[in-house]
């Protein structure tokens, strides 16, 4: 039997296993969108605005693994969804975007809602497709489903002209793909590995470094072995918290800009330094020429560009997180039959554990918690309390987002939903909306401030038509917390546009969607408050949280210093 | 050139890196785009189909320290349509250039416009009364030469190929 294009795509996506696509219809795909009304396996959420489509699909991908998928409509319809595409590319994410194009005889004609999707996203894709010929479809979801999701994965593009999705042609998926200019690589060198692993044991001032590669790599089990049994410090990227469980004595919490006194300082300090699928990436290393001077360095990552490319390092080891950290586990259990633990070197730990201990005294997440207030810090340290530190939490972008990785404690992967490469503010109430979609049953709460919420606020619209109860932290302080503190540090308290003179009532807003809204004026109300909204298991509750107005992210880590040289409080 | 420190690692060298593609609509740009993205250094392009007309053959010549070639090549490799890249620079390689030059020959200048022609190995391939077209294959020193030998002749019009690589010996890029 010959389908059309539009259902040939529907039968791609049932054969990938998709269940929900998110996306807005426009003319370009008005075939693609009348196959979906025929069937029922797979479910399309209506967004307000393609943005919040891409950052839905991408909240779903982080929470589940599997490749988030959107589907848009020429022109506009692909422009507004570059945001999104761009933020998944940054963090490594798994998405499928389809995107509508006009007729293929109108192409390169400056026909109505045409633009070069292909050409526009190019740099912000692993790789992107126009197809060109009905008989190409399902070849190419085969190829750009297995290109996102497998190596290092990111963002596909498929751009289909409309008239393709009208004609007709015999469906058949391929089981299998081969591309002999794809093969990403899995196993790490055994050479390297053996290398390796005698630094490791070998290590006086031991460091691992992890980032969000485990996540993605699905490799928190081994990680979690893998440190364990040496009984190293580990430190974690803001991509990778919840790898390592925050709770474990072992972890000194996240590095980097806003990074705790005790891992920026075990940074500088380490003699080994084991990075595990994270990429240096500059709020992390601060200053290059500064960064771990007395490391010999190992890298694991599925990526060989990521590899010495702001950091030199002693030894590379391509591949992915799980079968390389498996491995490595393998070999420290093997070496003379000895644990782990037994073949390090306890007398230079135990002198190294004394001195991570002594910074560690210095508390550097300390704030006031008596403030009557409400403190950005207490409302985080209330809602692990409340949610039992287990709930799916995203954030937006800015000074709410650094104080929900410093102060959440996040315990398991996949857990802390947050756009770090990119920095897109808008991302954390749409994402929420994926993550909880891909968990329907879980609680789901989107950290976020007066500033980010209102740029995907729209969405609370799409939030009500599928009944997804989210529940909206909003840490309202009247600035862009982080333009304002840097503005604050660095311009003498000139605050450019940093304050909003005019705010939205939050809670009136709430309810015109037809959520629920509160508004937490003093610290005593807090701990009510989260427990009043997370009772209401089936409503989207907004909680309007005003805090105080000039906080600061504190440890930081002023642009071209080094590790060691932090401003605490 | 001086340079604050004595760090030899920071030195730029040219590279000429051969890359098979897939001969695709767009693996160009894919190319082009990623040297424009990463602030990358392109001295010059070639691209044509292969043997093989679902592969074509760059030869791409840029400058960069050690590291940023290395980068430059991890990136290339990166992008999914490359098949398989090779730093020509690492190994004995040959290198050839085409270059066609339009040159004023009025009077005694034709003969020594001529002559400069046949050091050089190259041929008169179209005239007028007053002006050759002259082509001329070789390395780009040779080609450079060639330009400098030109120094008192007007040239009315130049265009490089830019350069074309491949590995000495009995072994192919495959």
């Amino acid at each position: 039997m010959e389908l059309t294009g539009a259902e040939v795509i529907i039968e791609c996506l049932k054969a990938e296993g998709v269940d929900y696509v998110f996306g807005y219809p426009g003319g370009a795909v008005l075939h693609i969108y009348d196959a979906f009304y025929k069937q029922d396996d797979v479910q399309h959420i209506l967004v307000r605005h393609e943005q919040g489509a891409t950052h839905a699909a991408d909240g779903y991908a982080r929470a589940t693994g599997k490749a988030g998928v959107v589907l848009v409509t020429s022109g506009p319809g692909a422009t507004n969804a570059v945001t999104g595409i761009a933020t998944a590319y940054m963090d490594s994410i798994p998405m499928i975007v389809i995107t509508g194009q006009v007729p293929k005889h109108l192409i390169g004609n400056d026909a109505f809602q045409e633009v070069d999707s292909v050409g526009i996203t190019r740099p912000i894709v692993k790789h992107n497709f126009l197809i060109n010929d009905v008989n190409d479809i399902a070849e190419t979801f085969k190829k750009a489903f297995y290109v996102a999701t497998t190596g290092r994965p990111g963002p596909v593009v498929i751009d289909i002209p409309k008239d393709i999705t009208a004609e007709k042609v015999a469906f058949e998926y391929p089981a299998e793909i081969d591309m002999r200019s794809y093969n990403p690589t899995v196993k790490g060198h055994n050479g390297q590995i053996k290398r390796a692993v005698d630094m490791i044991v070998k290590a006086e001032r031991p460091m691992i470094y992890s980032g969000g590669g485990v996540i993605l790599g699905n490799g928190s089990e081994q990680l979690r072995t893998f440190t364990r049994s040496l009984g190293y410090p580990i430190t974690q990227t803001l991509m990778g918290l919840g790898a390592f469980p925050a709770s474990d004595p072992l972890s000194l919490g996240m590095l980097g800009m806003h990074g705790t006194y005790e891992a920026n300082m075990g940074m500088h300090h380490c003699d080994v330094l084991i990075a595990i699928g994270a990429r240096f990436d500059d709020r992390v290393t601060g200053a290059l020429e500064k960064f771990c001077p007395e490391a010999k360095i190992i890298h694991i990552d599925v990526d060989p560009a990521s590899i010495s490319k702001n950091v030199k390092v002693d030894i590379p080891i391509v591949g992915e997180v799980a079968p390389v950290l498996d491995a490595i586990n393998a070999q420290i259990g093997q070496k003379g039959g000895k644990a782990a633990a037994e073949q390090t070197n306890k007398a230079a730990l135990e002198k190294w554990w004394a001195q991570i201990n002594e910074w560690r005294a210095q508390d550097c997440l300390k704030y006031d918690r008596e403030s009557e207030i409400i403190k950005p810090q207490f409302v985080i340290e209330e809602l692990h309390k409340v949610t039992n530190g287990d709930a799916f939490i995203t954030s937006d972008v800015g000074q709410h987002q650094m104080f929900a990785a410093q102060y959440y404690g996040f315990d398991k992967p996949r857990r802390w939903i947050n756009s770090g490469g990119l920095g897109t503010m808008g991302f954390g109430l749409p994402a929420a909306m994926g993550v909880q979609l891909a968990h329907p049953d879980e609680t789901v709460a989107c950290i976020t401030g007066e500033s980010s919420i209102q740029m995907c606020i729209q969405e609370l619209s799409t939030c009500k038509q599928y009944g997804m109860p989210l529940k909206i932290i909003n840490l309202n302080n009247g600035y862009m917390g982080m333009v304002r503190q840097w503005q604050e540090f660095f311009y003498e308290k000139r605050y450019a546009m940093s304050y909003f003179d005019a705010l939205p009532d939050f809670v009136a807003l709430a309810e015109s969607f037809g959520h629920v809204g509160i508004k937490v004026e003093k610290s005593s109300d807090v701990r009510p408050a989260l427990e009043e909204a997370f009772k209401q298991k089936d409503r989207l509750v907004f909680l309007d949280f005003i805090t105080d107005r000039e906080e600061n992210v504190y440890p930081m880590i002023p642009a071209g210093a080094g590790l060691n040289e932090m401003i605490l409080v | 050139m001086v340079y604050e420190e004595d760090n030899s690692e920071a030195v730029e060298m040219k590279h000429i890196i051969s890359i098979l593609l897939e001969n695709e609509a767009g693996a160009l740009s894919r190319v082009a785009g990623l040297f424009s993205a990463r602030a990358y250094n392109i001295e010059s392009l070639t691209v044509a189909p292969t043997d093989d007309p679902s592969l074509s053959r760059m030869t791409l010549v840029t400058t960069g320290t050690d590291e940023i070639v290395e980068q430059v090549c991890k990136q290339l490799n990166k992008l999914v349509d490359v098949v398989k890249l090779v730093n020509l620079t690492d190994d004995v390689h040959v290198e050839r250039e085409l270059i066609l030059i339009k040159v004023k020959a009025e009077n005694e200048q034709r003969d020594e416009v001529k002559r400069i022609v046949d050091i050089f190995h190259g041929h008169v391939i179209d005239m007028t009364n007053s002006t050759y077209t002259i082509e001329v294959t070789g390395d780009s020193e040779k080609i450079d030469a060639l330009l400098k030998a030109l120094e008192g002749i007007t040239m009315l019009e130049v265009v490089r190929s830019g350069q074309l690589g491949m590995g000495r010996g009995d072994k192919g890029i495959v």
